[in-house]
């Protein structure tokens, strides 16, 4: 009897998974039907450490609501701020000083490394591989290092500020990013024959977890996971910011829409991201970092859109002015919130054992949903 | 696509929407018994083709609620928003689930931080918020949390 996938029949099994599973990366609650070993359907349970902080921002000034959203997706809390920033500079039309562009975008490709490299020491672990988790570590403790110097904070950085970044660079930065260039070169490799090479690990991921590339569109999936079923979509490359325009990458695109797709879109998009950060690491100009601007920053009334790409993918910030020095209404538009809604689609008929895959593969980060 | 070839298009598929052209992008407002059937005409037009709904969200003016959803095309890389204004006494619109599946849970969120029905949603409860949570909206202007809110 084939059983319609979808519905709840008598005799299904239905199991949590989370909140505080290890494979859920997070505070996720999952509820899922199975028949079986067969996953019918899966219902996310969200919200448990949710912060309320679109609202939390509407009291706060402009300069502050930026600090928050690093505890969003603090994983890639860089480029958080940067979307923030640059939606704030649009509608106050700040010029931001070259120095300042360059610094960002070497801060934003070191913090998409370090989230890879998290996202990949952990996909590993969720497989069953433990050693992976201890490699990956030790690479992300070298850019841990380098933003600590320069930004004081190892996770939840806050550098970016409206008009620039808040303060200079570490004397140390070119030498030490340099040094990690020539480490982190040496390891990729090193990952491929962990990891990626790997049949056990390749079965596990082929073919586990497919989304055609219509439905990751319908799904409003962004990222690895969109770019992962051959749509193009890299935010850097199709609404250029910043610096972005004149850099010299590739937009890293794979097209079988697997697990191993958005796995091997990641590792390669970190080989990228090195290639950015070499054009720029010798040619920081000199100069300010940083643009004069009121201490108190006041919006015109009218609405402002940014987006920008993530390690996760489309972060979007949408501010509503009325022309006081808070904003109306702020909205934060998080690839993960997205990704998640996938979830369901891609899992069902699948096996449950499957099921740390595909979950591995989205890169969830929890806070970044919830908000 | 620029923004006043859409406009032209636009102005052929639906001839009574109202546009604003200040922000970046080119924004509709949209009566909400019009917005189903423009909604699909805006994702089936081989010219439009806005295949992507990137952000769905919701402001609450006081005096009524807009529903902002902000589209764009991944063929063609243009973007549109789309306004559409409720009743604050009787917010209701039809949802869009089926021709953007990520609206499904968007609007599941602006339902339960706003209040707005999205009619013919196939399972609109609650997202973020607690089971059995009570009361009030919690991203409307008017929520006052005395325990938990902390005034910045």
């Amino acid at each position: 009897m084939v059983e319609e996938i979808g519905t709840t029949t008598e005799g299904d099994l239905i199991i949590n998974v989370g909140p505080q599973h290890p494979a859920t990366h997070g505070v996720l609650h999952l509820v899922i039907t199975l028949n079986g070993e067969t996953i019918k359907k899966i219902e996310p349970h969200l919200g448990y450490i949710h912060r309320s902080i679109e609202k939390m921002c509407e009291s706060l000034t402009y300069r502050q609501f930026i600090y928050v959203t690093s505890r969003m997706d603090y994983l890639s809390a860089h480029i958080n701020n940067h979307a923030c920033a640059l939606c704030v500079e649009k509608g106050m039309q700040i010029e931001v000083p070259a120095r300042a562009e360059v610094i960002r975008v070497l801060m934003d490709e070191l913090t998409r490394i370090a989230s890879h490299e998290l996202w990949w020491g952990a996909m590993a672990m969720d497989l069953g591989a433990f050693t992976p988790f201890f490699h990956a570590f030790r690479e992300r403790e070298a850019i841990n290092e380098i933003m600590e110097e320069t930004c004081g904070a190892r996770l939840t950085m806050n550098y970016m500020v409206p008009g620039g970044v808040m303060q200079d660079l570490h004397p140390d930065f070119q030498r030490k990013v340099k040094e990690f260039i020539i480490l982190f070169k040496r390891k990729i490799d090193e990952y491929d024959e962990l990891v990626t090479g790997n049949i056990i690990f390749q079965n596990r991921m082929k073919g586990i977890g497919y989304i055609s590339p219509e439905d990751a569109i319908a799904y409003g999936c962004s990222g690895p996971v969109l770019r992962g079923s051959g749509v193009s979509c890299d935010v850097r490359k199709i609404y250029p910011y910043g610096i972005y325009g004149q850099l010299n990458f590739e937009e890293v695109l794979e097209t079988a829409g697997d697990s191993f797709a958005r796995y091997m879109i990641r590792i390669r998009e970190m080989k990228q991201s090195i290639r950015i950060i070499e054009q720029l690491i010798d040619n920081i100009p000199e100069g300010d970092f940083v643009a004069k601007t009121k201490a108190v920053l006041k919006l015109p009334k009218g609405e402002f859109y940014t987006r920008v790409e993530t390690a996760r993918g489309e972060f979007g910030v949408y501010i509503v002015s009325e022309g006081g020095t808070t904003p109306y209404r702020i909205k934060f538009r998080s690839p993960g919130f997205s990704n998640l809604s996938a979830l369901d689609h891609m899992a069902r008929g699948s096996k449950l054992g499957d099921l740390v895959a595909m979950m591995g593969t989205l890169d969830l980060v929890i806070p970044d949903i919830d908000r | 696509m620029e923004n006043d070839v859409l406009k032209n298009i636009i102005t052929v598929l639906l001839p009574n929407a109202v546009y604003e052209e200040e922000g970046e992008w080119l924004n509709v407002n949209v009566e909400p018994a019009d917005w189903l059937s423009f909604a699909k005409q805006l994702r089936n037009n081989d010219v439009l083709h806005l295949d992507q709904l990137f952000c769905l969200t919701c402001i609450d003016w006081k005096t009524h609620l807009t529903v902002v959803y902000h589209l764009s095309s991944t063929t063609y890389h243009h973007n549109i928003v789309v306004k559409v204004k409720l009743d604050k006494s009787k917010p209701e619109i039809e949802t869009v689930s089926q021709i953007w599946p990520t609206a499904e849970f968007h609007e599941r969120e602006v339902y339960e931080m706003f209040g707005v029905k999205f009619l013919n949603h196939p399972d609109l409860r609650l997202l973020i918020l607690p089971d059995g949570w009570e009361g009030k909206n919690p991203m409307l202007k008017d929520f006052e949390d005395p325990i938990n809110m902390i005034k910045l």
